[in-house]
C-alpha cells in the first residue's frame, strides 16, 4: 500500500483516538489502548502499517527521553539523593539477580553461557514508558511502590551503558566485519578506553553546567520575546540536543535528559518547561506504544505458540519473583509490593535496543532475537492486563478487612454500618475523620493508597482500599446504611464521577464534597450538590482575620466581618453558578463586589452605632427625658 | 388567633430533660413557631434581617431558656443587642414591636423558696427578670408574667411530663387569646393561670 506521511499520521492518530478512550472507559488504562490500536492497524489485522512500524518505534522512543526529562524536572536533586539507596540497592540487585537467574536457567536449557548472560541482561530491563505512564495514570507515583519502581527503572537506564559496552565481549559468532564499533556511529568508539571515559564524563558535566548556568538566561530571553512557541522550541531544542550529545558519546539519551531535568528542577521555568514538553511527550509515547503493538509478529507467534507462551510467562514469573523478594527485603509492604513486582515484570523497550545490538554484534542468533522480540512485545502488551489483574483481584483481597483468618470474597464481606463514609483520607479527609472520632462518631474510610490503608488499619480504623468511584466498594463500605458520605478525594474528576455513582445507587446519602476552588464549586453545584466546601476558603478568611488583628482591629469585629464575608460569598457563589455565561458573569461579578462593599460598610457602620451609643446611651437619654 | 414565637436558647439541650420535654410539647401546639437560636446561630452570628422578619410576623414572643446565673444564656443577650435596633424596636420611629406581648419561660434549679428575701437567692425571679421587663417596655411591648419551672434537679419524669402538658396548654390559651389583661393582675407566674401547676 502506497502511503504518504499524512496517511500514516491519520492512521496512527485515528487508531489512538478510537481505542484509547474505549480502553480508558473500560478501566484498562491508556497504554493498553495504544497497544491494541497498534495491533489493529498493524500487519496482523488491518495491515495499514507494515514493517515500517519498527522505524517508527525508534523514532517514538524519543518519547521516553522526553518522559525522563519531565520526571527529572519533578525530582529535585535533594530528593534524588535521598533515593540513592533504593536506586543502587533495589535497582542494582534487581538487574544483577534477574540477569543471573535468567542466565542460569538458560544454561540449564543448553544455552551457552555468553548467550545466556546476554539474555539475562536483556530480560532484566523493564519498560520505563509503560510503568511510569501507568503509575502516573493511577496516581501511584508518590506511593512507595511508585518510588521503588522509579528507582529500579532509573538504575536500569544507567545499567544499559555498561551493558552496551559488555555485549561485544560476549560475541561468539564473530560477524562479517570486524569494525563493529563503527556501526554504533559514536564519535568516541575508536578511542582508547580512558579517553572515552573522560569524554563521557565531560559530556555529562556539560549537561549539568549548561543546565545550571546557561539555560536560565536563555530561557529568560525566550520568555521575554513573549512568543510561546519560541519557548517551546527552546525546550525541544534542549531535549533533542541532549539526546544527540548523549548518543554521540554512547550514553543513553534518556539518562542525559533525566540529568538535565533534575538540574532544572529548581529553576523558575520548571512548570513552563513541563507544560511545553508534555504534549510532545504524550504523543510520542502513544506512538511508541502503538508501534510496539504493530511490531508483534503474529506469524512467528503462531509458528511456535507454546515456546513463546512459555518464555513470556517464564520470564515474567522470574522477574516478578525476584522483584517481590527484593521488595520484601527493602520493606515494601505487601500490597505495595504487589504493585511494584507486577508493574515491573515485563521486559522493556531497552530490550529492543539490546536485541538489535546483540544481533549486530553476533551475540545472539537471528532466530533467538526474532523470538525474543516477540516475547518482549507480548510481555509489554500483557503488562497493563497483569497490573489490572493485580488491582482487581489481589489488591482488594489484601486490603479487604480480614474477618477471622479467612479472606472472604468481596461480595461476602458484611456491609459496614457506620453512619459516615469518608472517601479519601489524605490531609483533608483525615482531619474530618479525627474530629468525628473525637466526638465518638465512627466513619468508614475509603482510600487508594495501600500504605495509608495499612497504617490506618493498624490504628484500628475501618478502612477499605480501592477506587471510591466504584459502586461495589461503596456498597461494601456500607453506603446503603450510612447517612452521610464525605467526598474528600483530591481529584476533581473523580469527585464528579463519584457523585454520579452515589446519586444513581445511593440516593439517600447526604453528600458533602470538598472542592478545589470557585470553578470546581460551580461544577459541583451543577451536579446538584448542596454541601460544598472550598478547601482554602475558611483558611484564607482566618488569615484575613489575623491580619486585621495584627493591624490593630478588634478581634471580635474582625471575626464578625469575616463571617459576613463568608455568608455573602457563599450566597454570591450560588447566584453566580446560575449565570455562568461569560459576559453576564463579568458584570454580575462587578455588581457583587459593589454589593459586598455596601454590606461590609453597613456592617461596620452599624457596629459603630452600637459601640458609640446604642442601647445604653439611648436608654439613658430616654430615662432622663422621662 | 395570636401567633406565638418561641425564641429558644439552650446551649446544651441534650443534657436537659425538662427543656427537651418543654420543647417536644410546645412544638406540637398549632400557631407556635419554635426558633432554636443556638441551632441557627451556633457561633452567635445572628441573621438580624431574618429575626426582625420573624418578630414582625408574630404577636407574642416567648424567651424560653434555662435560668443561668439569674439570666439567660448569652445568645439571647447577643440577640437583643443586634436585633432590637434603634428606630426599629425603640427610639422615636421604632414601633415594629409596639403592642406585641412578651414573656420569659424559664427553668431553674433552685426551688421557689430560694427566690425569696429569706432564701439564698435573696430576690424573686421576677426581679432578676427586670432587664427583660424594661426592654419590653422600651420597645412598647406588654411584658407578661413568666412561666417558671423550679427545682429541675430532682424532678420525676411524671412531673416533667406534667409541666410539658401545662406549658402546652398555656401556649394554646395564648394562641387562642384566652387571657385578658385582668387575668394577669396580681399574678407572679403565668403558671398560676393553670391551677394544677401551683407548686
Amino acid at each position: 500500500m502506497q502511503q504518504t506521511v499524512f496517511f500514516q499520521a491519520m492512521i496512527y492518530l485515528a487508531a489512538a483516538v478510537v481505542m484509547v478512550p474505549i480502553a480508558k472507559r473500560l478501566g484498562l488504562g491508556s497504554v493498553l489502548g495504544y497497544l491494541v490500536a497498534g495491533i489493529i492497524i498493524g500487519p496482523a489485522c488491518l495491515q495499514f502499517i507494515g514493517t515500517e512500524g519498527q522505524d517508527i518505534m525508534h523514532f517514538a522512543e524519543f518519547g521516553v527521553v522526553m518522559m525522563l526529562f519531565v520526571i527529572g524536572l519533578e525530582l529535585e536533586p535533594s530528593r534524588l539523593w535521598r533515593m540513592r539507596k533504593n536506586i543502587a540497592g533495589l535497582g542494582g540487585m534487581q538487574v544483577v539477580l534477574t540477569s543471573v537467574v535468567v542466565a542460569g536457567l538458560a544454561m540449564l536449557f543448553q544455552v551457552g553461557w555468553k548467550e545466556a548472560l546476554a539474555l539475562g541482561m536483556i530480560v532484566a530491563m523493564s519498560s520505563t514508558a509503560i510503568v511510569m505512564q501507568t503509575l502516573d495514570e493511577k496516581g501511584w507515583l508518590k506511593t512507595v511502590a511508585g518510588q521503588s519502581s522509579f528507582a529500579v527503572l532509573l538504575f536500569q537506564d544507567l545499567a544499559i551503558i555498561p551493558m552496551l559496552a559488555l555485549f561485544p565481549l560476549l560475541a561468539d559468532h564473530i560477524p562479517a566485519g570486524e569494525s563493529h564499533g563503527a556501526d554504533q556511529g559514536t564519535l568516541v568508539s575508536g578511542l582508547p578506553a580512558w579517553i572515552q571515559a573522560v569524554v563521557v564524563l565531560s559530556s555529562v558535566a556539560v549537561v549539568i553546567i549548561t543546565g545550571k548556568y546557561l539555560l536560565r538566561p536563555v530561557f529568560r530571553l525566550m520568555a521575554k520575546t513573549g512568543m510561546r512557541e519560541m519557548f517551546t522550541a527552546t525546550a525541544l531544542l534542549l531535549v533533542v540536543g541532549i539526546a544527540v550529545l548523549m548518543t554521540s558519546v554512547g550514553l543513553s539519551p534518556a539518562l542525559g535528559a533525566f540529568v538535565a531535568g533534575v538540574v532544572l528542577a529548581n529553576s523558575e521555568y520548571r512548570h513552563e518547561l513541563e507544560s511545553s514538553i508534555d504534549p510532545f511527550k504524550g504523543l510520542l509515547l502513544g506512538l511508541f506504544f502503538i508501534s510496539v503493538g504493530t511490531s508483534i509478529d503474529f506469524e512467528l507467534i503462531m509458528s511456535k505458540p507454546l515456546v513463546i507462551l512459555g518464555l513470556v510467562t517464564g520470564f515474567m514469573a522470574i522477574k516478578m519473583a525476584v522483584l517481590f523478594g527484593l521488595g520484601k527485603t527493602f520493606k515494601v509492604r505487601n500490597a505495595q509490593n504487589f504493585i511494584f513486582s507486577f508493574g515491573l515484570c515485563q521486559i522493556g523497550e531497552f530490550a529492543f535496543v539490546l536485541l538489535s545490538f546483540s544481533a549486530q554484534e553476533g551475540v545472539l542468533t537471528k532466530e533467538t532475537t526474532d523470538t525474543m522480540m516477540a516475547v518482549v512485545a507480548i510481555s509489554m502488551a500483557l503488562t497493563p492486563l497483569v497490573m489490572m489483574l493485580n488491582e482487581k483481584l489481589i489488591l482488594p483481597r489484601l486490603c479487604a478487612v480480614k474477618e477471622g483468618t479467612e479472606v472472604h470474597q468481596v461480595s461476602d464481606v458484611e456491609e459496614e454500618d457506620n453512619p459516615v463514609i469518608i472517601a479519601g483520607y489524605g490531609h483533608f479527609g483525615n482531619t474530618i475523620g479525627r474530629f468525628l472520632r473525637a466526638n465518638n462518631v465512627m466513619a468508614t474510610v475509603l482510600d487508594n493508597d495501600s500504605d495509608n490503608v495499612d497504617f490506618l488499619r493498624r490504628m484500628g480504623l475501618k478502612v477499605y482500599y480501592g477506587d471510591a468511584t466504584r459502586y461495589e466498594l461503596l456498597e461494601i463500605a456500607g453506603a446503603n446504611k450510612a447517612q452521610i458520605i464525605i467526598i474528600a478525594i483530591s481529584d476533581e474528576e473523580k469527585r464528579l464521577e463519584m457523585i454520579e455513582t452515589i446519586k444513581k445507587h445511593f440516593p439517600n446519602l447526604h453528600i458533602l464534597v470538598r472542592s478545589t476552588n470557585r470553578n470546581d464549586a460551580y461544577d459541583l453545584m451543577n451536579a446538584g450538590i448542596m454541601h460544598i466546601y472550598r478547601e482554602t476558603f475558611d483558611t484564607s478568611l482566618r488569615v484575613g482575620i489575623d491580619t486585621l488583628k495584627l493591624l490593630g482591629h478588634r478581634a471580635h469585629e474582625a471575626t464578625r466581618s469575616a463571617k459576613t464575608f463568608f455568608i455573602h460569598d457563599e450566597r454570591t457563589l450560588k447566584h453566580l453558578s446560575s449565570i455562568r455565561n461569560e459576559q453576564e458573569y463579568v458584570t454580575a461579578v462587578r455588581e457583587h463586589i459593589e454589593e459586598l462593599e455596601l454590606i461590609m460598610q453597613a456592617d461596620r457602620d452599624s457596629t459603630d452605632i452600637r459601640s458609640l451609643g446604642g442601647w445604653d446611651r439611648k436608654a439613658e437619654v430616654e430615662k432622663t427625658e422621662g | 388567633m395570636a401567633k406565638v414565637l418561641i425564641q429558644f436558647a439552650h446551649p446544651t439541650l441534650s443534657k436537659s430533660s425538662i427543656q427537651k420535654t418543654l420543647e417536644t410539647y410546645c412544638r406540637k401546639v398549632k400557631g407556635v413557631t419554635f426558633n432554636d437560636l443556638y441551632e441557627y446561630y451556633p457561633d452567635l452570628y445572628i441573621d438580624v434581617k431574618r429575626e426582625q422578619k420573624l418578630l414582625a410576623q408574630h404577636d407574642i414572643i416567648i424567651f424560653q431558656h434555662p435560668f443561668y446565673w439569674y439570666s439567660s444564656p448569652p445568645i439571647l443577650k447577643q440577640w437583643q443587642d443586634l436585633v432590637l435596633e434603634y428606630n426599629w424596636a425603640y427610639g422615636p420611629e421604632g414601633t415594629a414591636l409596639a403592642g406585641k406581648k412578651i414573656l420569659n419561660a424559664i427553668s431553674c434549679g433552685g426551688g421557689r423558696e430560694a427566690y425569696k428575701e429569706t432564701g439564698y437567692n435573696r430576690f424573686p425571679v421576677t426581679q432578676f427578670l427586670l432587664p427583660f421587663n424594661q426592654t419590653a417596655h422600651l420597645c412598647k411591648m406588654e411584658y407578661l408574667p413568666p412561666f417558671v419551672v423550679h427545682e429541675t434537679y430532682n424532678m420525676s419524669d411524671e412531673m416533667i411530663k406534667n409541666y410539658g402538658e401545662r406549658y402546652a396548654s398555656i401556649l394554646t390559651s395564648l394562641v387562642n387569646d384566652e387571657f385578658q389583661a385582668e387575668h394577669f393582675q396580681g399574678v407572679e407566674y403565668i403558671n398560676e393561670l393553670v391551677p394544677a401547676l401551683q407548686v
